[in-house]
């Protein structure tokens, strides 16, 4: 469980965040949802450690993450699996190297103890066969899946992931949820999703989190926010006009 | 940001560097693997440029030299003497901080921008050590070999050079190249010693724009040439500062 306690962030004179509170459960997929330039990847930056909070607190399992040096903060993060928006794999290593590469840093495993892990993670994400390739070689769809084998190789406790679909066909796209969903179930990982995605909200939502002005203005789950009638979270989720019906019409029946 | 602001900055990223790797083999797999892609494979260029170089030194030499009074063999002592003094630590590093630093700004700042820095803190990796320790040693230790190997192409191209168009002969050449040589052997240990601490500076401060690039390709370009200039800059003040603390 990941407890995010009145947390602030300012950039310069810009305040980004302004005192967000969130628990996130484990075995559950969090999502954190909002429009571009609301502070949602600055809000996961920060429960990930890549920005200093202001104000606040940031709690992994009773374990005051923001209060920690660098050191203590490396343990943690040993338990974190990261998904990028734009996959973030190594071009330079082959898709096997980039899956092992933090076994290698981290474990005493032996190559072939590496190498079994990684086609593990790999045949867990539907990549077969594609060991020796370099991720340039492999297309958008792969590459996430990719990212989740490399994010999960270590049997994290904690799982992010940054607009997992962005770029991705519709297909792709439930594809790589429904990994998340399953993983986050299978290992009983605290998943924590930045999303646009509407298909997301709705499939994989088990909460969510709106994000708006910095602000939390909205939480619920997927059941609660098709009858949500907070306005901002409305206008988000039901931007189209045939989505605006779409509501109406499930709330009618 | 103000250039002391960059200083300060460059020097906190320093202490990340010389941190302690987080794995002994990968980090001498790192380190063989930049001494390959940095030291070795710039040897083709350096031997081309020093081969050249040498042969211009020499030609100019005997060209400038008017005076009967002075001994043909002047021209091999001169050449070995700019060679060593200068052309071979100072100006292969000047063109080595072209070749090397627009590499690193752009390979790390590549990664940046991509969030491959991003992934590498958030499992827990000191990316800074990780990425700029292997090249910053690699390059430290290896690039007096670089500068040995462009200093006897120099001579052997001054050589060729004088010889091929008779303006002098082979003996009064080598003559030239051994003249004093007791008295000057402190030379070559000036010269190694700067290399040195240029190879630290051409690694080390475009490894710094790299990785504080900020925002897309555009940007990643414009690091690169930062990185390229401030390390030009830094190898021209630190030869002035070195000198005058070593020679003068």
């Amino acid at each position: 469980m990941i407890i995010v306690d009145n947390i602030s962030k300012s950039f310069g004179d810009t305040q980004i965040l302004f005192d967000v509170s969130a628990t996130f459960m484990e075995g559950r997929v969090n999502l954190i949802i909002g429009a571009s330039g609301q502070g949602k990847s600055v809000l996961t930056k920060c429960i990930v450690g890549l920005h200093e909070v202001d104000k606040g607190a940031i709690i992994y399992d009773g374990r005051d993450f923001s209060a920690m040096n660098r050191k203590e903060r490396i343990e943690i993060r040993k338990e974190i699996g990261m998904l990028f928006q734009g996959s973030a794999l190594f071009d330079s290593l082959t898709v096997e190297e980039n899956v092992s590469f933090p076994l290698k840093m981290f474990t005493d495993m032996s190559q072939e103890e590496m190498r079994e892990r990684a086609n593990f993670c790999l045949n867990r994400v539907n990549i077969i066969n594609k060991n020796d390739l370099l991720p340039a070689e492999t297309s958008g769809g792969m590459q996430k899946r990719i990212a989740i084998a490399r994010a999960i190789a270590m049997n994290p406790k904690y799982l992010f992931c940054d607009e997992p679909n962005s770029g991705l066909d519709p297909n792709t796209s439930i594809v790589i949820d429904n990994l998340i969903k399953e993983i986050t179930y299978e290992y009983n990982i605290t998943t924590v999703v930045i999303t646009h995605d509407m298909n997301s909200v709705m499939e994989i939502g088990d909460h969510i989190i709106f994000i708006n002005q910095g602000k939390k203005w909205w939480e619920g789950d997927n059941k609660e926010i098709i009858k949500t009638d907070n306005e901002e979270v409305v206008d988000f989720v039901y931007a189209s006009s045939f989505m605006k019906n779409l509501r109406e019409k499930m709330i009618s029946s | 940001m103000n250039l002391f602001e960059h200083i300060g900055r460059y020097f906190v990223m320093l202490k990340s560097v010389f941190s302690r790797p987080e794995k002994g083999k990968v980090f001498r797999k790192m380190f063989f693997g930049e001494v390959d892609s940095i030291v070795i494979n710039s040897i083709p260029l350096v031997a081309f440029l020093s081969v050249f170089m040498g042969g211009v030194i020499s030609l100019q030499t005997a060209a400038n030299m008017g005076s009967p009074l002075l001994p043909e063999y002047t021209i091999g002592y001169i050449t070995r003497s700019s060679t060593i003094l200068e052309f071979s630590p100072t100006i292969i590093s000047l063109i080595l901080a072209g070749k090397i630093g627009s590499n690193i700004a752009s390979e790390v700042g590549t990664m940046r921008v991509t969030e491959q820095i991003d992934a590498l803190e958030i499992m827990g990796v000191n990316s800074i050590g990780y990425l700029m320790f292997p090249k910053i040693l690699a390059t430290t230790l290896f690039l007096p070999f670089v500068v040995i190997i462009s200093m006897a192409l120099c001579l052997v191209g001054g050589w060729v050079a004088g010889v091929q168009s008779g303006l002098y002969s082979t003996e009064t050449y080598l003559i030239g190249i051994k003249a004093f040589w007791y008295e000057d052997q402190f030379y070559l240990y000036y010269a190694l010693c700067k290399t040195m601490i240029f190879g630290f500076l051409i690694t080390s401060i475009p490894g710094y724009f790299g990785y504080f690039t900020k925002g897309g390709s555009l940007e990643v370009g414009r690091s690169s040439t930062k990185a390229v200039v401030a390390s030009s800059v830094a190898i021209l003040v630190a030869n002035y500062i070195l000198t005058q603390l070593i020679l003068v």
